[in-house]
């Protein structure tokens, strides 16, 4: 399994080295989000979700952000596509091809250049026929057309596209909500948690749709909290943590015990494994809204020392890849 | 399979409507049986010194009244399930006749106001919705607050002293002008003794459509599909025209359809204020004079105008919502 | 560089804002009815010599065609309309509590109250109100009791909707499941949580209340005519409305809708304090 992966990660990636050269299709830098709410008694609080998340994309790749659940990975997703909600304040740098994306430039380009697959089949309305969802996002002639072939690609009847949202078993909406990706002439993907809840084949099939966009020339921002999956399909896994970057790994990183990955969050995701050690982390995560002053992952970390708590690390590079530790 | 479903949701209905009616029957009967107020003296009214007691008497044993309450309620069960309803004694008519007639010229005024309250009510509850959190928004919503706060036969004389009085451009009362015969009246005569009536009722009913609308739409708007709709580019109009509209107009109508009681509720104010001969009139008519037969007639007429409001709401859903027609969900 | 903020609430902040708005309704309505209250009969008396007054500084609301002077006889009828609201909603809100608890005894009480809910459901207030009232032979009595009668079916809906909710909960199963009884489960679990919702209930069963009584009196089924009600003031400007006399049903009215508004406005408020997940968006 683990073979064909590999030789089919090689038909469509470019070298590493090839891809360096070129501007990032997608770029986001410092991004961070913050939420305000109304509790009980309606007392104002703020939380924040996102503290400083960094990413490159470049064409034709498939980056997997990783995190646990809860980490606050679909609003990565809603802040890039522009759609959060009203009470979110966000800041940070978005560039798309190379131009800043500023709010404005969201608003043109999301559906068009850049597309996203949601996680719940509730993405789906419930009112309205499954073909005509995905027609919507065809800006040629022949909707109907181009629909059905694309319904024929990922295995579903002409007759699904005439049915309702309630009428489609989970795994058809999830091919319906797949085919609005790759019927868009989208350039960047986000893939919004697609596999959790689907049993082996689902997910296998999720999977080789995403593989199948890439190999389109699209890039996916793969989003999860499946690690083995991440690993399956992405040519990089950017570890989120507490609303931070903590690493961004190449594929090939992971190997052995975990001696090329430069963070021990990421060490410890990947000792975690059933096929590896399968030594699970202890403890939990900071919750969103804790106030940290040093490092998100210090009360956890096995080799966190006094300072680790009292100022935050930075990004730096390391051998090929990005890490926020002091040690690395 | 389909035809089992329908027949069983219709013995549903059918049972649900018969106990309703029975239970009101017998509630509504044992309630005006015990009142205090004398039927016979209310019906012989400032005379009562002229009639002898034989008289009255007479008039009891006439309606029934010297028989014991079970037997008056079975006899007049007996009548009722017979398709008669007894005579009005104001009117001086078969109690259906009566309520046929002037639940016709209820129906037109409650009818005008349910189409004009629905219209404007979802069209200001889509303006809210769509612009949530801003000074259109506020400003419509508390309209709509202050218009469940104002009472509705107050709001009919503002309306009569404003157009009528002042103005002078709508006549103050009568849905005919009197000393005509109603074949002579025109139409537009009809119209004008309609107008005020129907308006009152409009502005009041707006409120409820309104404020129910727009908390739909700002469900639809942040619910997961709207999110997936405008990562996919849509916005704005194309949001509402493409996802909003569908998911928000059945509840919509269905909710008007719902209102039937409040709308009759408030036909009974109007017509009082404009002195229109409806059947809200009537029924105030029939409690103040001690018309027994006539108030326990629109007592249950009213009843099956509301079920059948509620009625048509159900069924709405069940014919045009796809989940509901596909039988799919209950 | 991207950049949005949300936009912060001028000056001070929800919470703050809600606070006072309550104080100031709960204020306004205290003086409205200490006021009504305090009116001696002295100032709702005839006075023939002063008839038919437009609304001037000596009378702000004018006065009638027997010189009274309307805006005591408003206010005394704003004090009287809440008298009328008050008892009918207490009663009202007792009905709803006791049948939303008998509702989480078994499957078949609930199928019975949700049926009598049906059943009350299925007239026009208005319907129900006359007949009551005419049953009791008119009067104080009959409309208070065609007014508890009316309002509690909404009320119970809620409730019992909540009672069903925290039936399912764990310290309840756990209460059970200790051997304790139906009694002291409904005293010590599931009352506590309802009294917000009764509150809030409460609060807002009024403005229907009071709206529905001045309606039935208007119709001359409620108070007496002898009595400085809103709806009998206003009932009786109808015959005055040919002549001129605007102020004789404008005021009133107009103080109705306020007392009214300002009920509303406390319920709702006070909801947003309690419950502002539910209520964020109103």
């Amino acid at each position: 399994m683990m073979d064909i992966n590999q030789v089919e990660k090689s038909d469509h990636t470019l070298p590493n080295s090839l891809i360096k050269d070129k501007t990032p299709l997608f770029e986001v830098n410092h991004l961070s989000l913050t939420f305000r709410q109304y509790k009980k008694g309606l007392r104002e609080s703020s939380t924040q979700v996102i503290r400083d998340f960094s990413l490159k994309i470049h064409q034709g790749e498939i980056v997997a952000v990783v995190g646990a659940s809860g980490s606050g990975k679909s609003l990565l997703a809603d802040a890039i596509l522009g759609i959060l909600p009203e009470n979110a304040d966000v800041k940070g740098d978005l560039k798309f091809a190379g131009e800043e994306l500023t709010m404005e430039k969201q608003m043109l380009l999301r559906g068009k250049d850049i597309s996203l697959i949601p996680q719940s089949t509730n993405a789906l309305d419930p009112l309205m026929k499954a073909g005509k969802q995905v027609q919507s996002v065809i800006k040629r002639k022949n909707k109907k057309s181009i629909q059905e072939r694309i319904f024929h690609k990922v295995g579903l009847s002409k007759k699904a596209g005439e049915m309702y949202p309630f009428e489609l078993s989970g795994g058809m909406a999830r091919r319906v909500l797949v085919s609005t990706a790759m019927v868009s002439e989208a350039k960047l993907v986000i893939a919004d948690e697609p596999t959790p809840g689907l049993d082996e084949h689902a997910r296998n099939e999720t999977i080789h749709y995403i593989k199948q966009l890439a190999d389109g020339g699209k890039s996916i921002m793969f989003i999860t909290h499946d690690i083995t999956a991440a690993l399956e399909v992405a040519d990089k896994v950017a570890v989120f943590y507490a609303g931070e970057t903590v690493e961004i790994a190449n594929i090939d990183d992971f190997t052995g015990k975990g001696e090329n990955l430069r963070h021990p969050y990421t060490r410890a995701l990947w000792n975690a494994l059933p096929q590896n050690d399968f030594i699970p982390l202890k403890g939990s995560q900071p919750l969103p809204g804790e106030t940290i002053n040093g490092c998100a992952f210090e009360s956890r970390c096995p080799i966190a020392v006094e300072y680790c708590a009292q100022k935050p690390p930075q990004n730096k590079s390391v051998s090929g890849g990005i890490v926020r530790c002091f040690h690395a | 399979m389909r035809f089992k479903r329908i027949s069983l949701y219709v013995v549903k209905k059918i049972v649900k409507l018969v106990s309703l009616l029975l239970t009101i029957c017998i509630l509504s009967f044992l309630l005006v049986s015990y009142s205090p107020i004398d039927p016979v003296q209310t019906y012989v009214g400032a005379d009562m010194m002229r009639v002898s007691p034989e008289q009255q008497e007479n008039i009891a044993t006439y309606w029934g009244l010297d028989e014991s309450r079970t037997e008056q309620f079975l006899s007049w069960g007996k009548a009722v399930l017979e398709g008669n309803l007894g005579t009005s004694l104001i009117y001086r008519d078969s109690v259906a006749d009566v309520i046929a007639e002037r639940f016709l010229a209820s129906l037109v005024l409650m009818g005008f106001a349910w189409v004009l309250s629905g219209i404007f009510g979802f069209l200001l509850g889509i303006v809210a919705g769509m612009r949530e959190g801003t000074i259109v928004d506020r400003i419509i919503k508390g309209y709509c607050f202050l218009l469940a706060s104002t009472p509705a036969f107050w709001l009919g004389l503002l309306l009569l002293m404003l157009f009528s009085v002042s103005l002078g451009w709508f006549p103050v009362g009568l849905a005919s002008p009197a000393g005509i015969l109603a074949e002579d009246v025109t139409f537009i005569e009809r119209v004008r003794h309609l107008f005020l009536p129907a308006l009152t009722l409009s502005i009041v009913g707006v409120a409820n459509v309104a404020l129910h609308t727009r908390q739909k739409l700002i469900e639809v708007l942040q619910s997961e599909f709207a999110r997936f709709a405008k990562a996919k580019g849509e916005n704005g109009f194309s949001l509402l025209w493409r996802h909003g509209l569908r998911n928000i107009s059945l509840p919509a109508i269905s909710l008007h359809f719902a209102s039937f009681g409040e709308l009759f509720g408030g036909a009974v104010l109007a017509e009082q204020v404009f002195s229109y001969p409806g059947l809200g009139q009537a029924v105030v008519q029939a409690g103040l004079g001690g018309d027994v037969p006539l108030l326990l007639g629109i007592v249950l007429f009213s009843t099956l105008f509301v079920f059948a409001g509620n009625l048509l709401a159900d069924l709405l859903y069940k014919l045009i919502d796809p989940r509901m027609r596909k039988g799919e969900v209950q | 560089m991207i950049e949005r903020t949300v936009k912060q609430s001028n000056s001070c902040n929800l919470r703050q804002r809600t606070l006072v708005t309550i104080i100031i309704a709960f204020i306004l309505l205290i003086g409205i009815i200490l006021s009504g209250a305090l009116i001696g009969p002295e100032k709702l008396g005839v006075n023939l010599q002063l008839r038919n007054i437009p609304p001037s500084f000596a009378h702000l609301f004018g006065t009638d065609w027997l010189g009274r002077d309307m805006l005591a006889r408003t206010f005394k009828g704003l004090a009287l309309s809440f008298g009328v609201g008050l008892t009918a909603a207490c009663i009202s809100t007792i009905i709803a509590l006791v049948l939303s608890l008998l509702s989480s005894v078994n499957k078949a009480m609930d199928a019975v109250i949700t049926w009598l809910i049906d059943l009350f459901l299925s007239m026009p207030h208005i319907v129900i109100l006359i007949l009551i009232s005419f049953a009791a032979g008119g009067g104080f009595k009959g409309v208070v009791i065609g007014l508890a009668l009316t309002h509690w079916p909404s009320l119970t809906r809620l409730l019992r909707a909540e009672v069903l909710q925290l039936k399912n909960m764990n310290y309840v199963a756990v209460s059970k499941s200790l051997g304790k009884s139906r009694l002291w489960i409904a005293r010590h679990h599931i009352l506590p949580h309802l009294i917000p919702q009764l509150i809030v209930g409460f609060v807002l069963l009024f403005p229907h209340a009071i709206l529905h009584e001045a309606a039935i009196t208007f119709l001359g089924f409620g108070l007496s005519a002898e009595a400085p009600a809103i709806g009998i003031i206003l009932s009786e400007s109808m015959r005055y409305l040919a002549t001129g006399m605007w102020w004789l049903a404008f005021f009133p009215g107009l103080s109705l809708l306020a007392m009214v508004g300002i009920f509303d406005l406390l319920g709702r408020n006070i909801r947003r304090l309690i419950d502002p997940f539910h209520s964020q968006k109103l």
